[in-house]
């Protein structure tokens, strides 16, 4: 089986990038899906909020999906859902089954990963306690209400203030449950605001910042309490427990990107993200394989994964077309982006300037909440640009604009992202 | 008195302040038309779109998401909750179908939100 270009994952990352692919020229595009049917993670996410940027207008996550999954018709692209990608080669060898076919080798022309990420489960944050049922992911919960439409519990208490958490706190309480607070061991919320407002604020909901739980006490095999303590730095601070007496916990407590394939096909990973390390058109250390959306970094918003991954499946395309034109790669070595003081990370890591057409469009975020702060881009000691911020946010992902001209002024040499504090008169 | 709001038109969450006794006079820190509409709104008569699901039969799930397709009083919130969950519909539905008419009589639909 050969197909020009293999996406694994058909999420918002995987239709974008395969739609995209083939708009530019891509001949025969596959989508591999997992689960029994297209659309990934928004197919569960009920909620309005999506679109804005990419549609202009508030869609719900299913709506966002059908039009892309609509957008498919007539295009020739190709899915198989209830299909497993097991492993795939540098060479570009997808390993995959499903109960129709059995084991099947795809051979690839390019490949797309798009696999999104999971989410970090009571295990990876290490909260003590007993292990009664009633301890679930927040957006396992949410599958399993909005989807399968079971209820997961009637008191529930939320750790971990992102938006899935407080989407999640919404939700249950218009299902009729009690949702007594949602607890955030980090001084500020990692949500957007007006999650916060609408969640939260509209139905009463407390949020404990800097609070964490500290026990959980089961009865009889289900979760009956949970106590919470306030937090110094990461350190609970004894005396300060309050307990809730709820059934039911829901964890928020962040997303990891899918990329067991990726590791396994040898690709080098950004230890900052845990997607992999990529160039400006979203191409990973593996010539030919592409990474995009949720399983490169986790985004706030899907417009911001729409927009990626069309980038992502437009250079598959080029890539493709180069090949096929047996073009000769160009031997130049690609310059590193380095991050500076309170820079989390970027993305992409490395750019090659001769390939970039007009600019490069770097995403990242800030590792602490900051005020009055210029972003400052430099090759070597010289300022490239700087750019003033008021406010900048962890929970929030920043877009920074570099024009070619500006790379070229690099050299050759590594530039560094940072942040440098506005010092303001009579200070 | 004066007053913050949380704009939610978009993902940027303005935070924009107003004098209760002269809203139209002290409004700041809006973005955009939507965000000085929201605040005002806000003050006088809040509004909000929902979410929910409903049950399907002969779908590929048991549940379908479906939504207000336009904002109702923040207050009728739970009785528009409680007119969702007495829907019950047979597939195929298709994206945008309304499976409830004018809910409690404020002019909103309850559309479905994708094929099944």
């Amino acid at each position: 089986m050969y197909y020009d270009l293999v996406v694994v994952g058909g999420g918002p990352a995987g239709l974008a990038a395969a739609e995209e692919a083939k708009k530019n020229g891509a001949g025969s595009v596959l989508i591999i899906e997992r689960d029994k049917e297209l659309g990934g993670i928004l197919n569960q996410c009920i909620h309005s909020g999506f679109g804005l940027h990419v549609f202009k207008e508030q869609l719900s996550g299913p709506e966002y999906a059908q039009r892309f999954i609509d957008r498919l018709d007539g295009t020739g692209i190709e899915v198989m859902t209830d299909t497993m990608v097991l492993a795939i080669t540098p060479q570009k060898e997808v390993y995959a089954i499903n109960e129709e076919k059995g084991y099947m080798k795809i051979d690839a022309g390019a490949i797309v990963l798009a696999m999104g990420c999971r989410e970090r489960t009571r295990g990876a944050i290490a909260i003590p306690g007993e292990r009664p049922s009633g301890i679930f992911t927040a957006g396992t919960a949410q599958r399993y209400i909005n989807m399968e439409g079971y209820m997961v519990g009637k008191k529930v208490l939320i750790l971990g203030s992102g938006d899935i958490g407080l989407i999640m706190a919404r939700r249950m309480t218009l299902e009729g449950a009690e949702v007594k607070a949602v607890v955030e061991l980090m001084p500020y919320s990692n949500g957007l605001k007006r999650n916060i407002a609408q969640c939260l604020d509209d139905y009463g909901i407390p949020l404990y910042l800097s609070h964490t739980v500290t026990d959980i006490i089961g009865e009889n095999g289900r979760l009956s309490k949970v106590i919470v303590s306030k937090v110094n730095g990461y350190d609970p601070i004894p005396g300060t427990e309050i307990e809730f007496d709820v059934d039911t916990l829901l964890l928020s407590v962040g997303l990891v990107p899918e990329n067991e394939l990726t590791r396994n096909a040898g690709i080098e990973i950004d230890k900052r993200t845990n997607g992999a390390v990529v160039d400006e058109n979203n191409m990973t250390s593996v010539e030919g394989i592409f990474s995009c959306g949720n399983v490169l970094h986790v985004h706030d918003l899907v417009d911001f994964v729409t927009h990626e991954s069309e980038r992502a499946g437009k250079a598959a395309a080029e890539y493709l077309k180069a090949k096929a034109e047996h073009r000769e790669e160009s031997a130049e070595k690609p310059i590193n982006l380095i991050n500076g003081e309170f820079i989390g990370y970027t993305v992409p890591q490395k750019v090659t300037v001769s390939k970039v057409d007009k600019f490069i469009e770097v995403l990242f975020r800030v590792r602490a909440v900051l005020n009055n702060v210029n972003v400052v881009v430099k090759a070597g000691d010289t300022v490239l640009m700087s750019k003033a911020h008021e406010q900048m946010l962890p929970a929030e992902m920043e877009k920074l604009i570099i024009p070619k001209k500006m790379l070229e002024m690099a050299n050759g040499k590594d530039i560094t992202i940072g942040i440098e504090k506005i010092e303001k008169e009579g200070e | 008195m004066l007053k913050t709001i949380t704009c939610i038109r978009c993902p940027k969450g303005c935070l924009v302040t107003l004098d209760t006794d002269n809203p139209e006079g002290t409004i700041k820190g809006f973005s955009c038309p939507n965000g000085r509409e929201y605040a005002i709104n806000e003050l006088t008569h809040p509004m909000r779109t929902i979410s929910s699901t409903v049950e399907i039969r002969g779908g590929i799930h048991p549940r379908i998401p479906v939504k207000t397709n336009g904002d109702i009083p923040k207050e009728k919130i739970f009785e528009v909750m409680e007119e969702i969950n007495k829907i019950s519909v047979t597939s195929p539905v298709k994206c945008g179908d309304v499976l409830l008419h004018d809910v409690l009589g404020t002019g909103i639909d309850i559309v479905a939100c994708r094929d099944m």
